[in-house]
């Protein structure tokens, strides 16, 4: 067990591209930390050059303050869980997970002991006799699995393990991997394009975007203040609404109407130069059916008249999507996220996604009131994509 | 034809098909079977099934040194070339399947360019090359040629293999603690082991087929393989008639193809059209 | 350029150094050498009356009626073989693919045709052929001998030719086949589509890339015809080929600037084929850069 310190790490090829600019990351030991973020933003390769797999072009690599830029994998004492599993075709279960410690050289007795318990730790002691190609996709997904932790390695870097799995059996390996890597205590980086994944299973999610970090952090931090539109846009599910907004005297210009500037906006935006052209972004749950709500709470929002479009009744609350007229935001940052997320998803093409209790009464092809809590919304530069609303830091420190 | 017709009448009009497949396909090689095995008073009879059977033929070529020497040189020479072929080729397919570098097409076309090139235009280079350097009528003389020839085929087909080689594998080991070289031995070679083997099969039957080049850079008994030999059975032959005799030694120099086929069907099957369709 | 990328491209080159090095030296350089040597006179009879002679080797051979004959049967037989062995090679495709019994069985007697030494094969055929000896040679005509007379002799080529390499055209074809969905196939029968149509409206379209190659190939392979004829005629009664006309020229003849000439004729010839069918035909040859495409 160990930590890992990435010092200023990038990585670029031969053609000019760079893949991964100057990450700066110190994962404590035990943690469990996720790379997130679209295909391409760099995650892997990070993950790869955290394995020895690639070679760091500059910058340094300290597992438990020791330099291993230069060490071949084998060197480096970390175990690695691939998303295509790996599992060797030509071995039995048992033979796939002994195979480390085969190649550590160990007793043949002690392999046989520590196979069995990681085999029934994974509950695949009946299956070790068996080539992987008789294995279900889930069984396969616990053989790599088994085959990371039978050493116990200083650290596992897992590569997307779960994404080859079906929605239910996903579940309940993220539930398992967490168990898992809380019991042993092992350092562990995981990369997925998964944002459910990320804030369901990390001590702290590190958001990459073209080979940069955006943000490093605490879950619901990232959740709650997203330094820009990217992160913003990328982490939370159904996304975070964006529209743009002009910033007159003391009022937001939106095409739900003019919001007014309430204290703790006013605030933020006198320290410092604000443009007046703005993105201003709020989470479905900010949203409330005004009808329900008493004049205090009332009172710190601002409330609009939309008519409804589809409502979607989740049982415990409602999704009540709303028709707005006006243009949608324009941001690169924004159009980065739609084209990940196959177009169209992220900024509703015009419309607002609200989660709504189950008691309103909002109807299909009806207007309704709906109220949006001014507390929380935030408001970013469409420009640089990075936000108004939250005190500017590039990371949180690290816990510790 | 969507739903598949199952039924008995079906199955014997799919099977009276399949016959004069097989009868088709193997008739030619019956029929030499049948004349390596008559006697010389029969052998002109035309009667596609032998009278009497007679071993003969096969004790005359084995007493003769000619025949002797020559499968000799043709396993020796084929063997050789299809050690070498497959090696080389291994090291390239490697490269190509595996790895980036510039003039890694290139490579490609010039190979297809040989193995489409008509290898009569070679003889006559080759005919002077050789006999200037000593190496006409040699076992180098020919294994050299076959080796260029067979190179396309054994890249192609080895680079269509080595693509299928899940090589997050070698990934995986490396990870598991092997070096590049056990990662290597352990677990890329057994898989790669068909397609190696595979290939050696597709490389051998080509050298061993070789005619053109066997008649053209040998002359005498030192370095000529049965096919040459078997032309030259004709014409200076001590033996009366030479039908039975050479009818003999085509079937000597079929046995192995026969059994490689049969054993190893789905292989060359395989390797066959991996290397030409999928490209 | 990071050390890992110039590190991979040395290890790239240094792999396929050995291969490209014997390749280069025992095709490439002889066939820059022949080029060259057909602009010599240069007769192994005569050695001391070598010299540069231009391209009248080219005039000689150009205006040779040997060579036309002989161009005129390699064309015939090319042609002729081919499509014989597509329709064949289809059929016998489409029985591998299709039969409901000794599917293994008629995929090994296949493979028998391809694997067999061609001289031996051409023996078989010889003999066959030969009166008195053979079942066949009454086939056609009593007391003919059809081996000695032109047309005859061509075709009982054309048949060796056929039956050695029908095979191999059908498991080209046969890997085509398996990219045709069977799903493809239903919706063309529920749309109501014969068995026929359904061969040529959906079969054979999806197929068409597989067919060439398998053709290309083939025509190639036909074009450099020398064994069986070797065996079956000796390239009497004009049924020389290309091939076996230089061999003749080069082995027998020992005339290396004549049949250097031939050999970069043939080269061009195929050259000439393999060009066409890549352009016209836009056959997209293995390996060059249609990875993926499928």
């Amino acid at each position: 067990m160990a930590d890992i310190v990435l010092d200023h790490v990038s990585k670029s090829y031969p053609d000019g591209t760079v893949a991964v600019e100057e990450v700066d990351l110190e994962i404590a030991d035990g943690e469990f930390i996720i790379l997130v973020g679209p295909s391409g933003c760099g995650k892997s390769t990070t993950l790869n050059m955290i394995a020895g797999l690639e070679d760091i072009t500059s910058g340094e690599l300290r597992i438990d303050g020791q330099r291993v830029n230069d060490k071949a994998p084998k060197d480096r004492d970390i175990a690695m869980v691939f998303q295509s599993y790996a599992l060797y075709p030509n071995m039995t279960v048992g033979e796939n997970m002994a195979f480390p410690l085969r190649l550590a050289k160990l007793d043949k007795a002690v392999i046989r002991q520590k196979v069995d318990e990681a085999a029934r730790v994974l509950e695949l002691t009946d299956y070790l006799d068996r080539k992987p190609a008789n294995l279900s996709g889930g069984q396969r997904q616990r053989v790599a699995m088994g085959r990371a932790i039978v050493r116990n390695p200083k650290a596992f870097l897992m590569d997307e393990p779960l994404s080859n799995l079906d929605a239910k059996l996903r579940v309940q390996m993220r539930t398992q991997v967490s168990r898992l890597q809380k019991q042993l205590g092992t350092t562990t980086v995981y990369v997925t394009h998964d944002q459910t994944e990320a804030m369901t299973l990390g001590d702290r999610v590190v958001v990459m975007r073209g080979g940069v970090v955006q943000q490093v952090g605490d879950p619901q931090v990232l959740y709650d203040s997203p330094v820009n539109l990217f992160v913003a846009g990328f982490i939370g599910s159904p996304a975070m609404n964006f529209l743009p907004a002009r910033l007159e005297e003391s009022v937001l210009r939106t095409a739900l109407g003019d919001l007014p500037l309430n204290d703790r906006l006013r605030g933020l935006l006198s320290r410092r130069d604000s443009p007046r052209q703005l993105i201003l972004g709020a989470r479905p749950e900010h949203f409330e059916d005004a009808a329900l709500l008493d004049d205090a709470t009332r009172a710190r929002g601002a409330q609009f008249e939309a008519s409804v479009d589809v409502v979607e009744s989740m049982g415990s609350d409602k999704y009540v999507y709303l028709a707005v007229s006006g243009d949608r935001a324009v941001s690169r940052d924004l159009e980065e996220l739609a084209a990940d997320a196959g177009a169209g998803d992220v900024g509703t093409d015009g419309g607002l996604v609200t989660r709504l209790s189950v008691e309103s009464r909002a109807r299909e092809g009806a207007t309704a009131r709906v109220w949006l809590d001014l507390d929380k919304v935030h408001l970013f530069d469409p420009e640089t994509g990075s936000t108004l609303t939250v005190d500017q830091r590039p990371s949180t420190p690290v816990p510790g | 034809m969507t739903t598949i017709d199952t039924s008995p009448r079906a199955k014997w009009r799919w099977g009276v098909i399949d016959l004069v497949v097989v009868v088709f396909a193997l008739i030619p090689v019956l029929w030499i079977v049948s004349l390596s095995f008559k006697t010389t008073s029969t052998l002109t009879d035309g009667n596609f099934i032998p009278r009497e059977l007679t071993f003969d033929n096969y004790r005359t070529i084995f007493a003769t040194d000619q025949f002797v020497r020559a499968l000799i040189n043709s396993i020796g020479i084929a063997l050789i070339a299809t050690f070498v072929a497959v090696l080389l080729g291994m090291l390239a397919a490697y490269a190509i399947s595996r790895l980036n570098f510039p003039g890694k097409q290139a490579l490609v076309g010039v190979s297809l360019l040989i193995a489409m090139f008509p290898q009569v235009s070679l003889i006559s280079p080759l005919f002077d090359i050789e006999r200037r350097l000593g190496l006409f009528d040699t076992w180098p003389g020919l294994i050299l040629p076959y080796i260029t020839f067979a190179l396309p085929l054994a890249i192609y087909t080895l680079s269509a293999f080595f693509k299928q080689i899940p090589w997050d594998l070698e990934k995986a080991a490396k990870m598991d603690g092997a070096t590049q070289g056990e990662a290597f031995r352990k677990v890329i070679a057994p898989l790669a082991a068909p397609g190696v083997f595979t290939t050696a099969i597709l490389v051998f039957i080509f050298c061993w087929n070789d005619f053109l080049f066997a008649i053209s850079l040998t002359s005498t008994e030192q370095a000529r393989t049965v096919p040459a030999a078997l032309a030259f059975f004709t014409g200076e032959s001590q033996f009366e008639d030479p039908t039975g005799a050479i009818s003999a030694a085509a079937v000597v120099i079929t046995v192995p193809i026969i059994l490689f086929v049969l054993f190893f069907q789905r292989r060359i099957v395989s390797g066959l059209t991996s290397g030409a369709v999928k490209g | 350029m990071s050390e890992g990328a110039r590190a991979e491209r040395r290890l790239g080159w240094l792999l396929c150094a050995p291969a490209v090095i014997v390749m280069v030296a025992v095709a490439g350089y002889p066939i820059v050498y022949s080029a060259w040597l057909s602009l010599l006179r240069y007769d192994l009879k005569f050695p001391e009356r070598r010299e540069f002679v231009g391209l009248s080797n080219y005039a000689v051979v150009l205006s040779d009626n040997y060579w036309w004959t002989a161009f005129g049967v390699t064309m015939l037989i090319t042609v002729v073989s081919v499509a014989i062995e597509l329709a064949l090679g289809m059929g016998l495709a489409l029985v591998m693919h299709r039969t409901l019994v000794g599917r293994g069985l008629v995929r090994t007697s296949a493979l028998i045709p391809y694997g067999i030494v061609t001289v031996v094969a051409a023996f078989s055929w010889r003999f066959a052929w030969t009166p008195g000896t053979g079942y066949l040679a009454n086939l056609v005509a009593p007391d003919g001998a059809p081996l000695t007379e032109r047309a005859g002799a061509l075709a009982i080529i054309i048949l060796a030719e056929v039956w050695k390499t029908t095979p191999f055209m059908a498991l080209l074809l046969l890997a085509g086949l398996a990219l045709v969905p069977d799903d493809l196939l239903k919706a063309a029968s529920v749309d109501g589509a014969n068995a026929w149509q359904r061969f040529v409206r959906v079969m054979l379209p999806v197929m068409k890339p597989a067919i060439l190659v398998a053709v290309l190939f083939r025509t190639l392979d036909a074009f450099r015809v020398f064994d069986n004829i070797y065996v079956l005629t000796q390239g009497a009664n004009e049924t020389s080929s290309v091939s076996m006309l230089t061999y003749n020229n080069l082995i027998r003849g020992l005339n290396l600037g004549i049949g250097s000439t031939m050999s970069v004729l043939i080269f061009i010839t195929v050259a000439i084929i393999a060009f066409v069918f890549v352009k016209l035909f836009g056959t997209a040859a293995p390996g060059s850069g249609a990875e993926g495409r499928r």
